[in-house]
C-alpha cells in the first residue's frame, strides 16, 4: 500500500467558549493542520500547552474532548477518513487501529481491577484474539517492556506497581490489540527524569519491535527527540516546522523552534559564600505525625544572605518536607533551623512576625496558591497590610511598584487569577512573597508546571529581583537545568538525606557517588541517540524498577 | 446579564410568596382571627372553575373559609407570614451557627475539632423531631423559641457540610500560605474559606429552608409548634382536616403552597450556585 497509514488534511478544530461577561462564541483550537505517518515511524508532536498536541491526537481517534468539535478537514487511517465514519466504524477503530496512551496512568487505570484484565480488555472486546492469546500476549509485552515478574505483575491492582511500571503497563494495554498506530500523550511528563528514562527506553523498544506507528506527543523536545523520526512543531494550533527529528534539534529554522532549542541557556556564576549564614539548618530529623519513618535524616545544609541554594532530587526524596520543617508547618523531631541570627522555633504558631515575614514560599502551582475569590490586588495587597500596615493610597502604590518588578502593568490589579496565564500567576505568587520585604524565599518547584519557555522568562525574573533586593532562595527541583541557571550550591537529595553537598560548580563536576550520577545522567540532552549512550554507561539503576 | 426562565419562573413565585408574608396585614382581604362567614363555604375559585358542590348559587371568599367560619385566603396569607418568617429566620441561625462552627472545626482541627464533630453526632443521633417534642413540651412556646430551636438543631446538618467543604478548602496552598503569614483564624474562616465554601452553602440553604417550612408544618400540625389564634400553614391543616370527610379541600391549599414555595426557592438557588460556582471570582 503506497498510501501513508495516518494521513490528516486541513484538520479544524473548534470549541465553543462561555465567558461570563459575553454571549458563547466559537473559538478555534487547531486551524488546518496537514500531516503524514507511515507505518513504523515516529512523529513528535510538540509545543506548549494550549497549542494543541492532545486535540489533534485525539482527532485521530475521531474524538473531541468535552466540547471540542472537529470542524474540518480529513483524517485518514487506512485510507478511511475516520471523521466521517459512523459510530460502529469508530468503535472498530478505536482500541482496534488506534490507541491511546495518556499522561497519568494512575488515573487511567480502575484501581479496582486487576491490571491484566484491563490490559486485555480492549484485545478481547475487539475479538481481536481470544481471551487466553490475548493474556499470552500481554505478558509477552511486559517482559518486552522490561517489567518485573512478567508472568504475574497483571494480577496485581494498579496501586502495587510503581508510577514508572504503571505507565508502562498502559503502553503494554495500547499495543496488546496490535494496533496500526498508538498515540502517546505525554507518556512520561509525570515521572521523574531518573523513572522517565527507563520508560522512554522501554517505549522506545516497543515501538521498534511491534513495528507499530506512533504520534508522540509532549512538551519536552529533548524527549521528543529521542523516540521521533520526524517532528511537528506547533503553536496556538497551527504548524511552526516539520522535519526530521535531526533536523529540527540541529538545524532549526523557524525563530520559534530556534528558542525552544536554545531554552535554559541562562548563564549564571556561583557566587562563593562569605560571613555568617543567613539559614543554617542542623541535625535536622523529621517524620510526619503518626508515623514510624524518618522522612529527613541529620539535614546539614547553610544558605547565605542573597544566594540560592538549589535542593535536587526525586519525588520522595525529601525535599518539600525540609521546605515544611523550616516554614514550621512540620515542627522537627530533632535538629535546629537557625534564621538571621536567631534560632527559629519549630512550631509555626510561636514564630513571631518578624520570623514570619522574613521567610517566604511560593509554590508549584500557582493554581492552588492563590484564593480563586481575591483580585491581583487583594492578593499582593494583603501582607502589605498585613506586616507593615499600608492602606489606602499608599498600599496601591505599593502594589504597583510590585507589579512593575514582576514585569507585569497595573492593569491587572482588579483581574482575578482565572483570568492570568500560568506564567503570569506564578508572578503574582512572586509579587506576594516580595511584598513582606523576605530575606529568603522557598521556592518549591516553581516552574515544574510551567512551558520551558515560560519557565525560563520566570528564572531570570528571579535572578534579577534577587539582585535588587538581596533575597536567599531555597529551591527547590527535580530539575537539574534548572540548578544550573539559578543555584549557587546544590544539595542533593536521595531517600530523605543530604547525598551531595557544596558550591554549584563541585556538586556538578566528577568524580560524582552513583546516585548523583544517575540523577544527572537522566535529564534529556537534545542530543540524537543520547537515549542509548546513556543506558550504556550509567552506574545504578533507577528506583523505578 | 441574562437570567434563566427558570429562575425567572422562581423568583416571580419567591417574590409573591415573600410579599404577601411581609405586607400580609395589607395584603388580606379580613382580618387574621375575624370570623366573615358560615363553616366551610365553598370557594369562589371552585365555583369558577365548575368544581364546587352541586347546588352552589355564589361564593363570596376565593378560597372559601375554615372550619369556624374565617376567610381562609386570609388565614393563608397570615400563617405564609408566620410560616415564612420562622423558616427565614431559624434558617439564617442555622446556617451562621452551622457553618462558622464547622470552618473552626475544619480550620482547627485536632480536639477542637473532635469535640464538635462528636457533640453533633450525638445530636444527630437522636431524631430531630422527637427532641423537638421533649424540649418545647418542657418550655414555653413562643415564636422566638420556636426559631432558636429549629434553628439549633439544624445546624447539626449545616455544621457537617460546612465542615466536610473547608476540610478540602483548608489543606489548599493558599490557605497554608495564609498560615504561614501569621493570619489569625477569623481572617482564614472568613475571608479565604467562605468565599469558596458559598456555592455548596447556597445550594444546601434552599433546600434546609424548604426543610425548615415542613418541620414548623409538622410541629404546628401536630400542636406543639405555632400556637392560635395566630396562623400557620401547619395550623390550617391540623384545623382543617376534618372536612377532607366532607369532600372540602380546605386542608390542602397549606400543601400546594409549600409545594410551589419549594420548588420556586430551589429555581432560585440554583440559579445562584450556578452563577457562583464559577472560579472567577463569584462575580459576572
Amino acid at each position: 500500500m503506497s498510501s501513508p497509514l495516518l494521513s490528516v488534511r486541513g484538520l479544524k478544530i473548534g470549541a465553543t467558549v462561555y465567558p461570563p461577561d459575553a454571549k458563547p462564541h466559537d473559538i478555534k483550537i487547531v486551524h488546518g493542520v496537514d500531516f503524514d505517518v507511515e507505518a513504523g515511524k515516529v512523529l513528535g508532536l510538540i509545543g506548549e500547552s494550549g497549542a494543541g498536541k492532545s486535540t489533534i491526537g485525539l482527532a485521530t481517534m475521531a474524538y473531541g474532548r468535552g466540547g471540542v468539535k472537529l470542524t474540518g478537514g480529513t483524517v485518514f487511517v487506512n485510507s478511511r477518513d475516520v471523521l466521517l465514519s459512523d459510530r460502529r466504524d469508530v468503535r472498530n477503530l478505536r482500541g482496534a487501529e488506534v490507541t491511546y496512551v495518556s499522561q497519568s496512568a494512575a488515573a487511567s487505570f480502575n484501581p479496582a481491577k486487576r491490571i491484566m484484565e484491563q490490559v486485555i480488555e480492549a484485545a478481547v472486546s475487539q475479538s481481536k484474539f481470544s481471551k487466553n492469546d490475548a493474556q499470552a500476549r500481554a505478558v509477552e509485552l511486559f517482559r518486552k517492556l522490561d517489567l518485573p515478574e512478567p508472568e504475574t505483575i497483571g494480577d496485581r491492582f494498579p496501586h502495587q506497581v510503581s508510577g514508572g511500571q504503571l505507565q508502562r503497563c498502559m503502553t503494554a494495554l495500547a499495543l496488546c490489540p496490535e494496533p496500526d498506530l498508538v498515540v502517546f500523550d505525554e507518556p512520561t511528563t509525570a515521572l521523574d527524569v531518573t523513572t522517565q528514562i527507563d520508560v522512554l527506553k522501554a517505549i522506545k523498544e516497543a515501538i521498534r519491535d511491534t513495528g507499530v506507528a506512533a504520534l508522540y506527543i509532549t512538551h519536552d523536545l529533548a524527549v521528543v527527540a529521542q523516540v521521533s523520526d520526524h517532528i511537528m512543531v506547533l503553536r496556538q494550533g497551527e504548524m511552526v516546522e516539520y522535519g526530521t527529528a535531526d533536523q529540527i534539534i540541529n538545524a532549526p529554522v523557524d525563530e520559534y523552534t530556534k528558542a525552544l532549542v536554545s531554552v535554559r541557556s541562562i548563564d549564571h556564576k556561583e557566587k562563593t559564600p562569605s560571613g555568617e549564614p543567613l539559614l543554617r539548618v542542623q541535625n535536622i530529623t523529621a517524620r510526619y505525625r503518626g508515623t514510624k519513618f524518618d522522612v529527613l535524616k541529620d539535614i546539614n545544609v547553610d544558605l547565605h544572605a542573597g544566594q540560592t541554594l538549589a535542593v535536587v532530587g526525586e519525588s520522595g526524596s525529601g525535599k518539600s518536607t525540609l521546605a515544611r520543617v523550616i516554614t514550621g508547618l512540620l515542627p522537627a523531631r530533632e535538629g535546629v533551623v537557625n534564621f538571621n541570627g536567631r534560632e527559629l522555633s519549630p512550631e509555626l504558631a510561636n514564630r513571631s512576625q518578624d520570623d514570619l515575614r522574613e521567610l517566604q514560599m511560593i509554590y508549584q502551582m500557582a493554581d492552588t496558591a492563590m484564593n480563586p475569590r481575591q483580585t491581583v490586588g487583594t492578593i499582593i495587597g494583603r501582607p502589605l497590610e498585613f506586616y507593615f500596615g499600608l492602606k489606602g493610597a499608599e498600599k496601591q502604590k505599593r502594589i504597583k511598584e510590585l507589579l512593575d518588578e514582576i514585569e507585569m502593568g497595573d492593569g491587572f490589579i482588579d483581574r482575578y487569577p482565572a483570568e492570568l496565564s500560568g506564567g503570569q500567576k506564578q508572578r503574582v505568587c512572586i509579587a506576594r512573597a516580595l511584598a513582606a520585604k523576605p530575606k529568603l524565599i522557598i521556592c518549591d518547584e516553581v516552574t515544574s508546571a510551567l512551558d520551558p519557555l515560560v519557565a525560563d522568562g520566570i528564572l531570570k525574573l528571579l535572578l534579577d529581583l534577587q539582585k535588587v533586593e538581596d533575597v536567599a532562595y531555597l529551591f527547590i527541583t527535580h530539575d537539574i537545568a534548572t540548578v544550573r541557571a539559578i543555584a549557587d550550591s546544590i544539595a542533593v537529595m536521595y531517600q530523605g538525606e543530604v547525598a551531595r553537598y557544596g558550591g554549584k560548580t563541585e556538586v556538578l563536576s566528577p568524580p560524582f557517588d552513583d546516585y548523583t550520577d544517575l540523577l544527572l545522567s537522566s535529564v534529556p540532552e537534545m542530543k540524537l541517540g543520547w537515549l542509548e549512550d546513556v543506558i550504556a554507561n550509567r552506574k545504578m539503576q533507577s528506583g523505578g524498577n | 446579564m441574562r437570567i434563566p426562565l427558570s429562575a425567572i419562573i422562581g423568583l416571580f413565585i419567591t417574590g409573591v410568596y415573600f410579599f404577601c408574608a411581609t405586607f400580609a396585614s395589607w395584603v388580606a382581604p379580613y382580618g387574621m382571627a375575624e370570623t366573615v362567614g358560615e363553616v366551610w363555604e365553598p370557594s369562589r375559585l371552585g365555583f369558577l372553575l365548575g368544581t364546587a358542590p352541586e347546588g352552589t348559587i355564589d361564593a363570596q371568599y376565593w378560597l372559601g373559609t375554615d372550619q369556624i367560619g374565617r376567610d381562609l385566603l386570609t388565614r393563608m396569607i397570615y400563617g405564609g407570614q408566620t410560616t415564612i418568617l420562622i423558616a427565614t429566620a431559624a434558617t439564617i441561625l442555622s446556617f451562621t451557627t452551622g457553618s462558622v462552627l464547622g470552618f473552626f472545626a475544619a480550620v482547627s482541627g485536632g480536639w477542637v475539632d473532635q469535640a464538635l464533630s462528636r457533640f453533633v453526632d450525638l445530636v444527630m443521633s437522636i431524631p430531630s423531631l422527637i427532641l423537638a417534642l421533649v424540649i418545647l413540651s418542657a418550655i414555653d412556646v413562643t415564636v422566638v423559641t420556636l426559631i432558636v430551636l429549629m434553628g439549633l438543631l439544624d445546624s447539626t446538618r449545616v455544621f457537617r457540610l460546612a465542615r466536610a467543604v473547608a476540610v478540602d478548602i483548608s489543606v489548599m496552598e493558599f490557605v497554608e500560605a495564609a498560615r504561614l503569614r501569621g493570619e489569625k483564624i477569623a481572617w482564614i474562616i472568613f475571608r479565604e474559606i467562605l468565599p469558596n465554601a458559598l456555592s455548596p452553602l447556597i445550594a444546601e440553604m434552599g433546600l434546609r429552608f424548604i426543610f425548615m417550612v415542613l418541620f414548623i408544618s409538622t410541629l404546628s400540625f401536630l400542636g406543639i409548634g405555632v400556637q392560635p389564634p395566630l396562623a400557620d400553614w401547619g395550623g390550617i391543616v391540623k384545623e382543617n382536616k376534618d372536612g377532607i370527610n366532607f369532600g372540602i379541600s380546605a386542608a390542602l391549599y397549606p400543601a400546594v403552597a409549600i409545594a410551589t414555595l419549594a420548588i420556586s426557592v430551589n429555581l432560585v438557588a440554583d440559579w445562584v450556585l450556578n452563577r457562583t460556582t464559577s472560579l472567577k471570582g463569584g462575580r459576572s
